[in-house]
């Protein structure tokens, strides 16, 4: 089992014709993917890579059965692609784009919100169900099936997770990065939620970084309803404040967001929390052995 | 994206927020021409990118044009440190020479983003001109909050209601409400991520004024507005962080002196991180993106080895999708440019890393491999001790 996507996911790409639209669709399907359609309005009719191009979503929709997004429209249509995908009905919607103008974000995000569409992201790596199905950027060969559940506001750093993760024969259910922005949709509670009732996920792995309060809303999620176990690392200790560490999200303000705040919440929630990036997949199994 | 508030100032009153009369001036002679103008009678205000000036001697009331000659002629080029730029502080190039005002009452307004509810909010505040954080602390029950609903919008009797909690009533109070209004309005126009109203004033003679204001532009919003390049003031940032913008890296410089080079913010900080547990300093902060590309590798490198503070180097890519073997080459083709002496250290992860490494070991730097990432960190740290 798994959360989100599996083998039988339909999957269309908005943005399947710009360079890395089409590039991570070619990485995606070979990793067993079903790409069923791809979106460019304007190109409508051609076949990219045998995949049908279509000029909406709708129209996608209606010829294939797709039923998640993958979206890769750069910033200026990003918001606009996630409420195409939302009127459309999908199931849901995974946005790659880094960069979308927070103004956008807010309209797209409070319309999503109303409709029957998930959306994760934006400025996220994807979702990944390890031998099934890979939604997004993450390279596939550091993932494994399994059982523990990881979310992540981060990249890279999750893939050093997954990769610690595998080393020591941890296989992962499903993988989700939920985005490094201020305005992402599914946050830590919403994808915890579906791990504590995938039957598939044994334990969770969860990566977050200095910036906002989320960690500590799930920290207070965990203590109250979480029936796994829960380690986790805290990126940013280090941070000096005040100073945007990269992601949109990732700084501290007026005293907020520290890692050191975010690590004693998670703690005494009952997480077990790794001090050390070099040492999440030992974290991992020390919360699977308590 | 910040600006300075003088500009803030110019972009609220263009929305009919009043603003006290005043000119922005770059030489001791304008500003004493200035506050003749003025009447003698003025506030000088240094102009930096940061908050926490008064405290840090850089706001001064002055009594005639002499004296405000005098205290611009020690603030300009004076590196001004407050609570909010760290030590090494920030240049006065600008400042801003202001009309005094009889103040009856001072309040706090903002609109900013919450990420909590994923709307702006507006905040307000009847502990006008002190920290928001301190009253927050102290008298949360002081503070006002609106989500506002985007669909809806900022509508007037909300902006209303906040005026009256504020102990506004009267002709005033109106004032205020069209006041909360083009301040929302001016958010969304402007892409703005804050706008600080600090303190709103009410002055004697019943007048609503911003007498403090900062304004900061979201930065993913920038490519919307032409004139907002131009408006930066360059002498506020470190000239590596421009350097680093232009080939849109994400680069901050810190105090130590490892410099860092890793692809993602996440594992970037989680990096610095690792070369803290293990007795390293990091000398900054650099992101060349997720998927790291040969030219951002070679463009980064040389802004690392650009910083005379960098003894050695961490690189630290995983790479997934990226080959690793191009992304050595870009490395070694940097350093060889440039004619790096330094230690290095890289680790890389990722599709034809074994090629990557044996490129690395060729190439003649004084270069070595780590495994993993705590294997990395250690030999950094080592060869750093040796050289």
């Amino acid at each position: 089992m798994s959360i989100l996507i599996n083998k039988d996911s339909k999957i269309l790409v908005q943005g399947i014709t710009g360079k890395s639209g089409l590039f991570h669709t070619q990485q995606c399907r070979a990793y067993g993917s079903q790409i069923v359609a791809g979106v460019t309005p304007g190109k409508g009719g051609i076949h990219i890579e045998g995949i049908p191009v279509f000029n909406t979503v709708a129209e996608a929709v209606q010829y294939t059965g797709a039923t998640i997004s993958m979206i890769f429209v750069p910033p200026p249509g990003a918001a606009d692609a996630i409420l195409e995908s939302c009127e459309a009905g999908l199931e849901l919607a995974v946005c790659i784009t880094e960069g979308i103008p927070v103004r956008d974000m807010v309209i797209a995000r409070a319309v999503q919100a109303q409709s029957k569409t998930l959306l994760v992201g934006p400025n996220c790596p994807g979702i990944i169900t390890p031998g099934q199905c890979k939604l997004g950027i993450m390279p596939g060969y550091i993932h494994t099936p399994g059982k523990i559940g990881v979310v992540s506001r981060s990249g890279t750093l999750t893939y050093e997770a997954v990769k610690q993760l595998t080393d020591i024969g941890l296989g992962q259910s499903t993988c989700v990065g939920i985005g490094g922005d201020p305005i992402i949709g599914m946050k830590y509670i919403d994808v915890l939620k579906m791990f504590n009732e995938d039957p598939g996920t044994e334990a969770v792995f969860m990566i977050g970084e200095i910036g906002g309060g989320a960690e500590e809303e799930a920290a207070h999620w965990i203590k109250e309803n979480m029936k796994k176990p829960v380690a986790a690392f805290i990126a940013g200790s280090t941070a000096p404040p005040g100073k945007r560490m990269g992601h949109a999200g990732a700084i501290i303000t007026g005293g907020k967001g520290k890692a050191e705040d975010k690590i004693r919440t998670l703690q005494e929630c009952g997480v077990t929390v790794s001090t050390s990036p070099t040492r999440m997949g030992e974290a991992m199994a020390a919360a699977l052995k308590k | 994206m910040n600006i300075h508030e003088y500009q803030a100032k110019e972009i609220l009153s263009t929305y009919g927020i009043p603003v006290p009369r005043n000119r922005v001036a770059l030489t001791a002679d304008q500003v004493e021409r200035a506050a003749k103008m003025m009447g003698g009678h003025c506030v000088v205000k240094a102009q930096i990118y940061a908050g926490g000036r008064g405290k840090a001697g850089g706001v001064k009331l002055v009594h005639h044009p002499e004296q405000a000659s005098d205290v611009a002629k020690e603030l300009f080029g004076k590196r001004l440190v407050t609570k909010q730029t760290g030590p090494e502080g920030l240049k006065v190039r600008r400042i801003l020479v202001e009309e005094t005002v009889e103040i009856a009452r001072e309040f706090y307004l903002s609109i900013t983003l919450d990420r909590e509810t994923s709307r702006y909010c507006l905040i307000a505040s009847a502990e006008g001109g002190m920290d928001i954080e301190e009253v927050a602390q102290k008298s949360p029950d002081k503070i006002h909050v609106l989500t506002i609903d985007p669909f809806t919008g900022l509508r007037t009797y909300q902006a209303r209601k906040i005026a009256l909690a504020l102990g506004l009533s009267g002709a005033v109070c109106e004032d205020c409400v069209e006041l909360i209004l083009n301040t929302y309005k001016c958010c969304l126009e402007r892409d703005c991520s804050l706008i600080e109203i600090n303190p709103l004033v009410v002055t004697r003679a019943g007048w609503l004024l911003a007498m403090d204001a900062k304004i900061s532009f979201d930065d993913n919003a920038v490519y919307r507005h032409r004139e907002y390049p131009d408006m930066m003031d360059y002498s506020q940032l470190d000239p590596l962080e421009i350097t680093a913008g232009k080939y849109d890296l994400a680069y901050i410089k810190l105090t130590g002196n490892i410099g860092c080079m890793v692809n993602g913010a996440g594992l970037a900080m989680a990096t610095l991180d690792v070369l803290k547990e293990f007795g390293g300093e990091p000398a900054n902060f650099l992101d060349v993106g997720g998927g790291a590309t040969r030219e951002k590798v070679a463009e980064a490198f040389k802004i690392i080895l650009q910083d005379s503070d960098v003894k050695a180097v961490f690189v630290n890519i995983f790479g997934g999708i990226m080959r690793c073997d191009v992304i050595a080459q870009g490395i070694i083709e940097a350093a060889n440019e440039v004619h790096c002496p330094l230690p290095i250290v890289v680790r890389m992860d990722g599709s034809n890393v074994e090629d990557g490494k044996k490129l690395l070991l060729e190439s003649g730097l004084n270069v070595q491999i780590g495994d993993n990432l705590g294997d990395g960190a250690q030999k950094i740290v080592a060869m750093l001790a040796k050289a």
